[in-house]
């Protein structure tokens, strides 16, 4: 049995979709970009200015045509994630603006190096099935931000990208990348290793970019990942039911844009949804609540049959804290025990500005515990434990049983040493060090393992796309491209 | 020139497969490889290697288990033949060991008794909840050099100091050593009690009893 957690009656998910259909009619979305207008429009939906009031049977033609299940696929082309297939997968927080120095604790601002460090040592981890564009680089042009971010991840890691396009633009010229890697624009629809997030904005609003991006990225069928972000009684009503409609209203207006640009192609119901902390404005990513919104609206996706994804496992605090693990470790746990297809946070603080390799290797020791939660309890003998007795006897000597030898790993989560649970001298005689300390000597340890680096053909490729993408904005023709 | 076969032991005991341990004994004393090679060239290759991972944690506590358990089959198939070859191993010392009375925890100490007699040691093992007056006479009785007492609870770590009284009374100190081990144990209180010596785990108690014998 598959350990479930549910926070939603069936009846209650009828009426948050229901509610969510009025929204959509009254006060309707405001939609920023033309094409989509006239997408909207020529599907039934009244046009009020900016505003298009969405009819439920647009929605339901929508909702027809996604696919309920589908694959991001590694660099070799072996399926590596499947979103609706009911197993859930980590990946790293993605767009953080600055990285935890481990060194001198400041968060400063993250550059190409960086972000390299990070794919690599997310490359190197089990517990995360994609690597993510996890920082902004400040040490490359704006303009190609976006486009670099990915890059890096290509260069730097064979597994399936959480990846984003900060303009309309960059989202084309990303495309080019991926199919470079893939061998093609027809290999990468067909196996693709990427999924690009695309952010409606608070409240039931899809602006000119996210419009351009989820029309686009749907008639190049590559998958989309909605982030909604209702901020609970500021940019959504206070109760968290609420925010749950408002997430929902939000997204059904996302898919039905993707499916009428292309219907079939692969959407993801996700978010970062947050409470708002009433003493101070900010809006916590891990506090419960904000989980309690990401388990809400998955469950509300998954009654939908629709993929997908929450930003969870990821802490508030501003260091590598006590904070920072029971945020992480409780969110994780509620998104995995929901059976959310892609959690994405890991490594992340400070209200996601800031990414840290070093949280990322602890993380993936709470991923792994809770991964462990999600196999539950197996019957993996033919009795429970009358036939351990036959063979032990009432000595007792099970460790030197074959059964227990064949079966500990299987039962057992084997943490790293990143998890301490040697004796005081054992501890002691190590440095002594704290979770932090740990992770800083196992960051250094992971990234001077060799990089899963792409075909020196493929790699020149991608660097003359960049190249000539960044030319314009003063990236050097052939100066050292940072971070590969 | 039985290399072959000593790669085998080694993988037997590697891989904890008693079977195939036994059956690698067996071939030698049919083709009468001389069986102190066998154990000191494959067997004992095969443990250290285990026991070297297991420090490094890449390896389990049941992989060790499995290993001595493997290695402890295999030598008591050759053990007949070595004395009557009248080579038998040198016996690095000779142990007696048990949880203290009071106490029923033996992992620790089974696994210190297997890598013990696995590394050269008779080693006479009293089980759990022994007394100290049986600690003695078992000493007593196979002229041991070393005792082992082990505790894996605070209430009952004070019956380690007792067993070194009782030895001290019974006039076998200090020519009798004794050893502690358990997760309460430590070199500190090792010291406080009078014994001669603490090890973390099993690894670190054959080394602590050669160096005792001064075999180290």
């Amino acid at each position: 049995m598959r350990p479930r957690f549910e926070l939603l009656e069936p009846a209650l998910i009828d009426r948050i979709v229901d509610e969510a259909l009025q929204l959509l009619m009254e006060p309707g979305i405001k939609v920023e970009e033309p094409e989509a207008v006239a997408l909207l429009r020529g599907a039934g939906a009244v046009i009020d200015g900016d505003r298009a009031r969405i009819p439920e049977a647009a929605v339901r033609r929508a909702l027809d045509t996604v696919p309920r299940q589908f694959s991001l696929y590694n660099r070799a082309g072996v399926e590596a994630v499947r979103y609706g297939s009911g197993n859930v997968h980590f990946d790293p927080g993605s767009s953080g603006v600055s990285v935890l120095d481990p060194e001198t604790l400041e968060a400063r601002h993250s550059q190409a190096a960086d972000l390299q460090r990070i794919v690599r040592v997310a490359d190197s981890l089990g517990s995360y099935d994609a690597v993510s564009t996890s920082v902004v680089c400040h040490d490359i042009p704006t303009e190609i931000g976006d486009l670099y971010r990915l890059f890096v991840c290509l260069m730097n890691s064979g597994k399936p990208i959480v990846t984003g396009a900060f303009s309309p633009r960059g989202s084309g010229i990303m495309l080019d990348l991926l199919a470079i890697d893939a061998g093609g624009h027809a290999a990468l629809a067909e196996k693709p290793r990427a999924v690009f997030d695309v952010c409606p904005s608070p409240p039931l609003t899809w602006s000119e970019f996210a419009c351009r991006n989820i029309i686009d990225l749907g008639r190049a069928h590559v998958p989309s990942e909605m982030v909604s972000m209702p901020l609970a009684g500021v940019a959504a009503p206070i109760t968290l039911v609420a925010c749950i409609v408002q997430h929902a209203a939000e997204c059904l207006a996302g898919i039905v844009l993707n499916q009428l640009a292309q219907p079939g192609a692969p959407i993801v119901w996700g978010g970062a949804p947050a409470i708002v902390d009433m003493r101070t404005g900010s809006t916590p990513m891990g506090a419960i609540e904000t989980a309690m919104i990401d388990a809400g609206y998955a469950a509300v996706g998954k009654s939908l049959g629709l993929p997908t994804h929450a930003y969870l496992g990821a802490t508030d605090s501003k260091v590598i804290d006590a904070q920072a693990g029971l945020e992480t470790g409780m969110t994780a746990l509620v998104g995995a025990l929901a059976g959310i297809d892609m959690i994405s946070g890991a490594g992340m603080l400070d209200f996601l500005l800031a990414q840290s390799p070093e949280k990322l290797v602890i993380d993936a020791e709470a991923i792994g515990m809770a991964q462990r939660l999600l196999r539950g309890i197996s019957t993996p003998q033919t009795t429970l434990a009358t036939g351990s007795f036959a063979a032990a006897g009432l000595e007792g000597r099970f460790l030197e049983l074959p059964e227990t030898r064949a079966l500990f790993k299987h039962e057992q989560f084997l943490p790293t040493k990143i998890i301490d649970r040697t004796s005081r001298r054992a501890w002691l005689d190590a440095g002594g060090l704290d979770a932090f300390g740990r992770a800083r000597v196992r960051v250094d340890e992971l990234v001077a393992r060799p990089v899963s680096a792409p075909d020196p053909e493929i790699a020149a490729a991608l660097a003359e796309c960049v190249r000539s993408a960044g030319a314009p904005f003063g990236l050097s023709a052939d100066g050292v491209l940072p971070g590969v | 020139m039985h290399e072959e076969l000593f790669e085998a032991m080694r993988q037997s005991v590697i891989d904890g497969d008693t079977a195939a341990a036994s059956s690698l004994a067996e071939q030698v004393l049919a083709t009468g490889v001389p069986p102190i090679d066998a154990i000191d060239l494959g067997f004992v290759p095969g443990l250290s290697h285990v026991g070297k991972l297991f420090g490094e944690g890449e390896l389990f506590l049941p992989d060790m288990m499995l290993a001595a358990r493997a290695m402890q089959k295999a030598l008591a198939i050759l053990e007949p033949e070595l004395k009557r070859l009248a080579t038998a191993r040198v016996v690095v010392g000779r142990v007696v060991m048990g949880t203290v009375k009071g106490d029923i925890h033996e992992i620790g100490k089974n696994l210190v008794g297997m890598m013990l007699a696995t590394s050269g040691f008779e080693v006479t093992d009293l089980g759990v909840d022994v007394a100290p007056e049986r600690f003695v006479e078992a000493a007593r009785e196979h002229n041991a050099d070393i005792v082992g007492v082990s505790a894996l609870l605070t209430t009952t770590m004070a019956g380690q100091r007792t067993v070194v009284e009782a030895l001290a009374a019974a006039g076998l100190r200090p020519q009798t050593r004794v050893i502690v081990g358990g997760a309460p144990a430590s070199a500190a209180w090792a010291a406080e009690i009078g014994a001669d010596g603490y090890s973390e785990d099993a690894i670190g108690a054959v080394a602590l009893a050669r160096q005792l014998m001064g075999a180290a």
